[in-house]
């Protein structure tokens, strides 16, 4: 009996450990020089970096980018995203903006998924009926949020699709956006799906039959945890032509991983290069090495009710903390080059971006100013307490939170430093039910290539992301304007004039762009990172 | 002998309970909302979240909650992940994986430990005893994750005599390497204990016995020396094995071993209650079950340790 009481607590023991152990598995790490193999084969399957998607392969469950790169390869929707962000059509012979909430699309005639099943209008009407349906409890559901009869509470169809013909269908919208809401049609979230799917939704996210350039290369292709192979789809008729034989996407849950298995040859392209990395990557592949803006925002919030952080006092602050920040010096020392310097609130990858917005002076790290502006605000109202950014620290988020503090704390002369919380899910609790007091880092990647989509969720009055309750009646109505705008400039025009408004009253303070950084094998050919930070794959050659 | 291995695994019944109510509570009590993570920078509908929630019971209290994953365990359903796959699934695909690792990391330890710890205690104080002691310390010492990554940076990387990570290879062949860095990180207190053993021993008067009876060494050494001197050695291996379920999170990182060391972390990462209690219960269990089986071994390896009654 006595070695029960011991293998008792040796299990407590374990069982603790292993929860500890956990959190320091991605520790670690080597720099290397010169570790390159040559890439010259004669198969032409491309081997890439991924990871074990979180969801089962339904268009409208998936929104993380390991699922996501998998469908984008094995579904072809109304239209794509070239490598510069502008929309295609794909699967749509036309997209029309009819009126400022009206859609009319038409499908290509004799598109067929790899079960020889013809696209129809019913193909996309019904894959995003399933989509947007409250019970189906889908992770992107809220992607049919603008379609009319969309209801985020309760079951409801989607009135607002309306089928003509077999080939052509009117998506008639509850707000005046059509011009921005067809830009999001490149988004996996709207591919079609064929009459199979709806019969067994679980089995078909375990075997997905789609109609992009890949296919899955078998019935037991994916190999959960391990990777997925997919080979070309010869019936595809769209732009993206593979030019390759297929892909394996090898699943890595670390990017040290990834990265060595680059280094020994083991895979052609990875689009992450692990932080432990950054200073050495661009020396180790030569021009092999990418890295180059993405469509990534970072910044960090202040909640709108602070103390000292409310009406002209609160700009004041606002202002002075983002001068008293650094960022050219923080990107180049903390992440070695693979941030750039935000000069709005969107990213340089998307069509429309400018660095000369008025007002975006207060992005330029000015002590003096910083100093003057914070006394100013101490004349309303003297200043106490600490200033603090809480971060997860399961993210990589510490090194930066620390300079920037220290910025502010040189610059200031106040107490300014970071608040670790264990994880992202725990930082999120504390945002979303409006319990956090202190600033809190924020980023945003797009979701489709479009500076409304950096502009509306993140600060619009009530918006999903809106983290500070921020809340501007002449920036609602200038976004609004841009997104029922026909014409790209008129929008863009619109979309610099509500960001001027936002660098006056600072509701994030804007950071850094977040680069993609990668790399591929010595012989692998033609890899363009598109604008969502995702090589084009099937662009890509070798041998 | 019978009756005690059923006892023995009898024993298993209040320790998987009390394995899994402690695990189930240190996960439940873990702060954040899991399902608000699963949206990302994103806010859904409260109403969504909610459904969501209530579809893992992640909305009842903690008994509750235990009380479903238990009656769940006894229709053979260890419950699902957030991504929908069941946990017996992941489980099947991923503990043959581990498994392997396991057992080759112990048998390089084993054989590491007895071979250096025999040869260290007959040149007991000579060069080959201090240099084992020396490189048994610094692979104890260093953490297994430094340690895998040196070893994959110069023995697959630099040297290329095996591949930098595992991913599909992870049959018998692809295994070596993290097998071998597990297998040497843990050889040192064996291979102490051996040599002990073996010292110890070789003053015993059998073994006198047995050279002045004229029997050559490479037959004493073997047979009267080493067989006797097992046991301290294959009880720290069991122990060991805690251990190396341990390392096997680290080490399956560094090296991409689709195992459950990384089906654990992962899960960890997403608050997955099911995966983390799921998986911890069956380390558990094998653990013990491990320690059975030495219990066992003991009576085979010294017939004067026997368990009837």
């Amino acid at each position: 009996m006595k070695r029960t009481k011991i293998a008792l607590t040796g299990l407590a023991l374990l069982a603790a450990g292993t929860l500890v152990l956990t959190s320091c598995a991605g520790g670690g790490g080597t720099s290397g020089d010169n570790g390159n193999t040559s890439g010259a084969s004669a198969s032409a399957v491309i081997k890439v970096n991924g990871n074990e998607p979180e969801n089962p392969l339904i268009p409208t469950n998936t929104n993380e980018v390991g699922g996501g790169k998998i469908l984008d390869s094995i579904f072809a929707g109304l239209a794509y995203y070239d490598a510069k962000g502008k929309l295609v059509n794909d699967m749509a012979e036309s997209i029309t903006v009819d009126d400022p909430s009206t859609v009319t699309i038409k499908i290509k005639k004799g598109e067929k998924f790899t079960n020889g099943q013809e696209l129809t209008a019913d193909s996309f009407i019904k894959a995003w009926q399933y989509g947007a349906l409250f019970s189906n409890k889908q992770l992107n559901s809220s992607w049919f949020a603008d379609i009319e009869g969309f209801d985020p509470a309760k079951d409801s169809q989607l009135t607002g699709l309306t089928k003509t013909d077999d080939y052509t269908f009117t998506v008639k919208l509850n707000a005046p956006v059509a011009a921005d809401w067809a830009q999001r049609l490149g988004y996996s979230a709207y591919y079609p799906l064929p009459d199979v799917a709806f019969e067994d939704m679980k089995s078909f996210g375990e075997h997905p039959i789609g109609n992009g350039p890949y296919k899955l290369a078998s019935d037991s292709a994916w190999q959960h945890d391990v990777q997925i192979e997919l080979v070309k789809n010869d019936g595809y008729t769209g732009g993206r032509q593979a030019k390759n034989g297929g892909l394996t996407i090898v699943f890595y849950t670390t990017q040290d991983a990834a990265y060595a298995d680059l280094q020994d040859g083991n895979v052609d392209v990875i689009d992450a290069i692990p932080p432990s990395s950054f200073a050495t990557f661009e020396s180790d592949l030569g021009d092999r090495a990418v890295n180059q803006p993405a469509a990534i925002f970072q910044s960090f919030t202040i909640p709108g009710n602070a103390a000292h952080f409310t009406g002209k006092e609160g700009i004041l602050r606002k202002e002075a903390i983002s001068m008293a920040i650094n960022r050219d010096q923080i990107t180049k020392t903390i992440f070695n080059g693979t941030r750039t310097p935000a000069s709005d609130f969107t990213s340089p990858v998307i069509s429309g971006w400018s660095d000369s917005i008025p007002g975006n002076e207060v992005l330029k790290y000015d002590a003096t100013k910083a100093k003057d502006l914070w006394a100013q605000a101490d004349a309303i109202s003297k200043w106490s307490g600490s200033f603090q950014i809480a971060y997860n620290a399961d993210g990589g988020h510490k090194e930066w939170v620390d300079a920037v503090s220290n910025s502010i704390k040189n610059t200031l002369g106040i107490d300014a430093s970071g608040k670790s919380y264990v994880d992202f899910a725990t930082l999120r609790q504390d945002v979303n039910d409006r319990k956090i007091k202190t600033a809190f880092r924020t980023g945003w990647q797009a979701d489709y290539p479009s500076q409304y989509n950096f502009l509306q969720p993140l600060y619009g009055t009530g918006a999903s992301s809106n983290d500070s309750d921020y809340s501007n009646k002449d920036f609602d109505a200038l976004l609004a304007q841009g997104a029922s705008a026909s014409d790209p400039a008129a929008a863009t025009a619109d979309y610099a004039k509500a960001q001027s408004i936002l660098f006056q009253d600072l509701p994030s303070i804007p950071l850094w762009y977040s680069n993609v950084t990668g790399g591929y094998a010595e012989g692998v050919k033609n890899v363009t990172f598109g604008w969502n930070s995702v090589p084009l794959y099937y662009q890509i050659t070798k041998g | 002998m019978l009756a005690y291995i059923v006892r023995r695994l009898l024993q298993l019944i209040p320790v998987f309970l009390g394995a899994t109510l402690l695990i189930y509570f240190l996960v439940f009590a873990m702060p954040g909302d899991p399902i608000a993570a699963l949206f990302g920078d994103k806010q859904p509908s409260p109403q969504l979240l909610a459904e969501l929630r209530a579809q893992y019971h992640l909305d009842q209290p903690f008994l509750v909650q235990y009380w479903f994953y238990l009656t769940g365990i006894l229709h053979g359903d260890l419950g699902t992940t957030f991504s929908g796959q069941s946990v017996n699934d992941v489980l099947a695909r991923t503990l043959p994986v581990t498994g392997r690792l396991a057992v080759m990391s112990i048998a390089i330890e084993f054989t590491l430990s007895i071979i250096i710890g025999t040869i260290s205690a007959v040149r007991k104080g000579k060069l080959f005893d201090h240099s084992a002691l020396i490189v048994g310390l610094i692979f104890l010492s260093v953490p297994v994750f430094v340690l895998g990554f040196a070893a994959q940076y110069f023995l697959a990387i630099k040297l290329g005599w095996f591949r930098a990570t595992v991913g599909a290879d992870n049959d018998w062949g692809g295994l070596w390497l993290p097998a071998i860095v597990l297998g040497v990180s843990l050889f040192a207190t064996s291979m102490r204990l051996m040599r002990g053993s073996v010292i110890e021993t070789r003053n015993q008067d059998w073994v006198r016995t047995a050279y002045s009876k004229g029997l050559p060494r490479r037959r004493v050494l073997p047979v009267h020396v080493m067989r006797n001197s097992l046991i301290p050695v294959i009880t720290n291996s069991a122990t060991n094995f805690g251990v190396l379920l341990v390392g096997a999170v680290v080490t399956e990182a560094v090296f991409n071993i689709p195992g459950v060391g990384n089906t654990m972390y992962q899960a960890t990462l997403r608050h997955e209650g099911p995966t983390i209690v799921s998986f911890v219960t069956v380390f558990v269990i094998i653990y013990v079950l491990v320690n059975v089986l030495v219990d066992l071994l003991y009576g085979f390896l010294d017939p004067r340790i026997r368990y009837v009654k």
